[in-house]
């Protein structure tokens, strides 16, 4: 089949040809080509199959609207092939048939299936016997759908990105009207967003010959200052945020004003046969014509409405096609059937009171049966819509405040111009801008009739959707079955929750409802308008598919050690170097280095920081001597654990504090929380990622500090719990003499631009020494022999420092008052009836965590939260909750494992140098 | 959800650059009784119209300010840092 000679308005290039494949066979198209009138060129008359039945479908709408034209991209499901454009090397592929389009196994269910696939089959057909259903599922869930996803990450990676723009005003819709709002709107000073979903703004003028209009309309648009987004798609109104989507952006578009000019949808007919290849809308007729130069068919019947299928029916002739027949509703006469295996052979036209039928040949038949406004963005942003029984459809009766509506969408489509003009000005005068508009002049419409609901119902299957293959009849029956309200029908039968999300079968259900129940279509309604308006990829809205990681500034060195790397937060961590109890007797034998630069670190300054510290913490940090360090939980006002760190007092007024790794964040808005509210003479600065920090820990810690500082590292001279700046490999640094692992430990601070280096400088220096590194599962167990805990590992939302086995840490002596000062008072009066304690298992089997603790009569009564095995101590230690009668060293607790009954013995102390003698030598 | 919250420090910015820090409250001056701290620790007066309420600039200036909004509407009617807040 060849074009037509050159059309006014159409849009591709006869001079440049695009090359892409169809289910592996080449196609050559135009450059301008979308794949639909591509295909169409090459004689594909069948583009895709139904859903449910299999049946052959064709083009319809040409517009994006319907369900027909879906088909895979590059392996991507559910691209529109009448609107996505022709690329080269761009492999296609049909969906929803097998083994191929042209002959589909799963089209016995069209001549079979009524009867096994009725409304709400799944629940029916396929539920006895019951036992079988997980077969049935399976069956069900190969034979559903309309594509498949792609198999793997990599494959499904979709780069969108978000990008938020605040403007005065949004127009969506970029047809004639649409674009004269933009216009008016901008010239009179706004900043104004349209946004088009065609890959060319316009909407109807570039098909009906006004193409040159829209054409300079866009150039002015853009000239006063207009953002025009071409091929963006408004995917719903979210409180006032309309994001619109465009390739590989988001727009989150956040305007004052709105202007709604999302024009009219034409509606199908419901007749026998309605869904055949060959039966076109008159649009979709026309924009193949238009802007491809593409003939829809030889031999063209015209079914209408109203005027829009005559004007369709010249707009062909003039372009070579045979009108053979045209029935216009006005005078009486409809479409009854289409008749034809794979395409339409023949059209039965007919009076709608049956009093006459004719038959008549042809291989295309063009439908218009009236248009729907496409009122659901201003539905979803508060405006109400009512029944408007002139032109059989539902229009917009009440619009939300900052919103107008222009063009057909309003009923004012016959001009345009004007009604986009008029919408324009008002919302920028709205905004202080511009003059007043004219008051508006009524709308001269064309008459139209309204189609019945159905017509030639004994001939075949009327489809009322055909994006979820539910008939006339379908409806029938689920009123019949008690669905009768327009909700129930739509979600028992699923009509308009399919691709089409309502465009082509709201109006036909409503109807059908409406003949079935009784009721006026006013009562019977619609469905509610719910977000997205149109079918958009996860992918666009889950943004790029990046997890952000942070990495210590060391990271690279753990790396070439061939650390294991995990996650621990939002970190990146080396979990371990190879052998974590290896790594863990070194700390013991000789010394470790662990980087710790996730640790949360805050500096507070000022003259009330330490006062501030005071009121945060149950503990005292005012009393705490410069170059000291003290540990602290930090409480809610309920007493409860929050998060833990050191604090080291560096001069009079300032303090470096250390929180979790993963409490970091937690702890500065919680800190800058309660500096908001008291308003202290105190400032806080993170210093996180600025500074690296590492742990070097065990009993030739010392002598390798040794070769890295002049500092006096002698237990006299550099004590436990002190702090000390200085050089260490020549950088300067803050030494916190403490002990998370056991052993004798530097934790040194540092500028992170030198990790790499100061770590290397140490491991250089401790080489002779024996020092190894260590990673954060080796920590874990070396913590667990102290029984250090894990916040938020070893304590949930309901522990108290009492009930952690920590009472010293509160102070409830002190005069100020602090945070959770009058819960823990309370706790303190009543004692926890759980204990956080430490345990061995006898028999060496380690368990779970977050097994249960049994109580004599096999009711859970608490949880292990950390276990391990300990090569140091050759046994299995852990952690758990108990109630607080077994909080006694000695005492024997049964834990319940994977459904085995575990014995353990309870440990209050650390098991490794329970009273500290090691870790202050 | 979806609105705007004008950061006293940083300008207008989308919700979700924003924590909200919920109502704010009045924490007991004095020992309150087990009660009154229940009610100061575990219920919110969750009114069905204008609230004064604390938010936090979490991808912003990381500061707090508090904010009065319609929880109905969503109305932001003002936001200020809590030295120049109206009193309430």
């Amino acid at each position: 089949m060849s074009r037509l000679p050159q059309q006014p308005g159409e849009r591709i290039d006869r001079s440049r040809t695009v090359r892409f494949t169809f289910d592996g066979k080449e196609v050559e198209a135009l450059r301008g080509d979308t794949i639909a009138s591509a295909l169409y060129v090459a004689g594909r008359r069948t583009f895709s199959r139904s859903f449910k039945y299999h049946r052959r479908r064709g083009l319809l709408c040409c517009a994006g609207q319907c369900p027909n034209c879906l088909v895979a991209v590059d392996g991507a499901p559910g691209v529109r092939a009448c609107t996505e454009p022709a690329r080269e090397g761009m492999r296609v592929e049909h969906l929803n048939a097998s083994p191929s389009l042209e002959h589909d196994a799963m089209a016995i269910t069209d001549a079979v299936g009524g009867a096994f696939t009725p409304p709400g089959f799944y629940y029916k057909t396929f539920i006895r016997p019951r036992r079988l259903w997980p077969l049935y599922e399976k069956v069900l869930r190969r034979a559903a759908g309309l594509g498949k996803l792609r198999e793997t990450q990599d494959e499904r990676e979709w780069r969108t990105e978000y990008r938020r723009r605040h403007a005065d005003v949004l127009v969506v819709g970029g047809g004639l009207a649409g674009l004269h709002a933009a216009i008016a709107a901008a010239e009179a000073g706004a900043d104004v967003v349209l946004a088009d979903e065609g890959p060319e703004p316009g909407g109807r003028a570039l098909v009906n010959g006004r193409h040159e209009e829209a054409r300079a309309l866009v150039q002015q648009a853009r000239d006063a200052g207009v953002e025009v987004m071409v091929a963006g798609t408004a995917l719903g109104y979210f409180d006032g945020l309309v994001p619109v989507w465009q390739g590989d952006t988001l727009h989150q578009v956040r305007a004052r004003r709105h202007v709604f000019a999302t024009g009219a949808i034409e509606q199908p007919l419901v007749f026998a046969g309605n869904d055949l290849p060959g039966v076109m809308l008159s649009e979709g007729a026309r924009r193949l014509v238009s802007l491809y130069a593409v003939a829809p068919g030889t031999r063209a019947v015209v079914a209408t409405t109203s005027d829009r299928g005559l004007e369709a029916a010249r707009a062909l002739e003039a372009a070579g096609v045979r009108i053979v027949a045209t029935a216009d509703l006005r005078q009486g006469q409809t479409v009854l059937a289409a008749e034809g295996r794979k395409h339409v052979t023949a059209a039965v036209l007919g009076a709608v009171d049956g009093s006459s039928e004719r038959r008549v040949e042809c291989d295309l038949l063009v439908v218009s049966g009236g248009s729907a406004p496409a009122t659901s963005l201003v539905a979803q942003a508060g405006g109400r819509t009512a029944y408007d029984a002139a032109h059989g459809h539902f229009a917009i009766a009440e619009l939300p405040e900052h919103v107008r509506v222009a063009g057909e969408v309003a009923g004012d489509g016959e001009d345009a111009a004007g009604s986009g003009r008029a919408a324009g000005l008002a919302v920028a005068h709205e905004l202080g801008l511009g003059e007043a508009p004219p008051p508006a002049r009524p709308v001269r419409r064309g008459r139209e009739a309204v189609p019945p609901p159905v017509a030639g119902a004994d001939r075949g299957k009327c489809f009322a959707c055909i994006c979820e293959d539910v008939t006339a009849k379908d409806i029938h029956l689920s009123v019949e079955e008690g669905y009768d309200s327009i909700e129930l029908s739509k979600r028992y039968t699923t009509t308009t929750m399919g691709p089409c999300q309502g465009r082509m079968c709201q109006l036909p259900a409503v109807r059908l409802m409406a003949q079935e129940t009784g009721q006026s279509l006013q009562d019977v309604g619609t469905t509610t308008a719910r977000p997205p308006w149109t079918a958009v990829p996860l992918g666009a809205l889950a943004g790029r598919p990046i997890e952000p990681a942070k990495r210590s500034a060391i990271h690279p060195r753990h790396r070439e050690l061939g650390a294991r790397v995990m996650w621990a937060g939002d970190w990146r961590r080396a979990y371990d170097y190879g052998d974590p109890q290896a790594e863990a007797l070194a700390v013991h034998e000789a010394a470790g280095l662990i980087d710790v630069s996730t640790l949360g670190k805050l500096m507070v300054r000022g003259p009330e920081a330490g006062a501030f510290l005071d009121r945060l913490y149950p503990n005292r940090f005012s009393s705490l001597a410069p170059g000291r360090i003290r540990y602290g939980v930090l409480t809610s006002d309920a007493g409860r654990i929050m998060d833990d760190g050191t604090i080291c007092r560096l001069d009079e007024e300032s303090f470096y504090v250390t929180t979790t790794s993963s409490g970091a964040g937690a702890v500065e808005q919680w800190f800058a929380w309660w500096l908001a509210d008291w308003r202290m003479d105190v400032t806080l600065t993170d210093v996180t990622q600025g500074l690296a920090a590492v742990n070097l820990a065990g009993p030739r810690a010392r002598e390798i500090m040794g070769r890295l500082t002049d500092l006096d590292c002698s237990n006299e001279a550099f004590a436990y719990l002190d702090g000390k700046r200085a050089r260490v490999a020549g950088v300067a640094s803050l030494i916190l003499r403490i002990g998370f692992v056991g052993e004798v430990g530097y934790e040194i601070h540092f500028p992170s631009a030198y990790g790499q280096d100061v770590w290397d400088a140490i491991l250089d220096a401790g080489a002779e020494f024996g020092v190894k590194p260590f990673g954060l599962e080796p920590q874990r167990i070396l913590r667990l022999q102290k029984q250090h805990i894990l916040v938020g590992q070893d304590t949930d939302s309901e522990s108290t420092p009492f009930g952690a086995a920590m009472p010293w840490i509160v102070k409830l002596d002190k005069d100020e008052d602090f945070i959770g000062k009058w819960a823990l008072e309370h706790a303190a009066e009543h004692p926890s009836e759980t204990a956080l304690v430490g345990f061995t298992m006898p028999d060496g089997d380690v368990p779970t965590e977050g097994a249960a603790v049994l109580d004599g009569s096999g009711e859970p009564v608490g949880q292990v939260t950390s276990a391990r095995h300990s090569r140091q101590l050759g046994q299995v230690i852990g952690m758990a909750w108990v109630p607080a009668k077994l909080a006694d060293d000695g005492a024997t607790i049964t834990i319940s494992d994977e459904r085995r009954q575990l014995s353990a013995s309870v440990m209050t102390k650390p098991f490794y140098d329970p009273e500290g003698e090691v870790l202050r030598s | 959800m979806s609105f705007v919250l004008t950061c006293p420090h940083c300008g207008t910015r989308e919700v979700t650059d924003f924590a909200c820090g919920g109502e704010v409250s009045r924490r007991p001056r004095e020992r309150p009784t087990l009660r009154e701290l229940g009610d100061y620790n575990y219920f919110r007066r969750n009114v069905a119209g204008v609230q004064r309420e604390w938010w936090y600039h979490r991808s912003g200036c990381r500061e707090w300010f508090v904010a009065e909004r319609d929880t109905r509407t969503n109305e932001v009617l003002w936001t200020a840092i809590p030295e120049e807040a109206p009193s309430s």
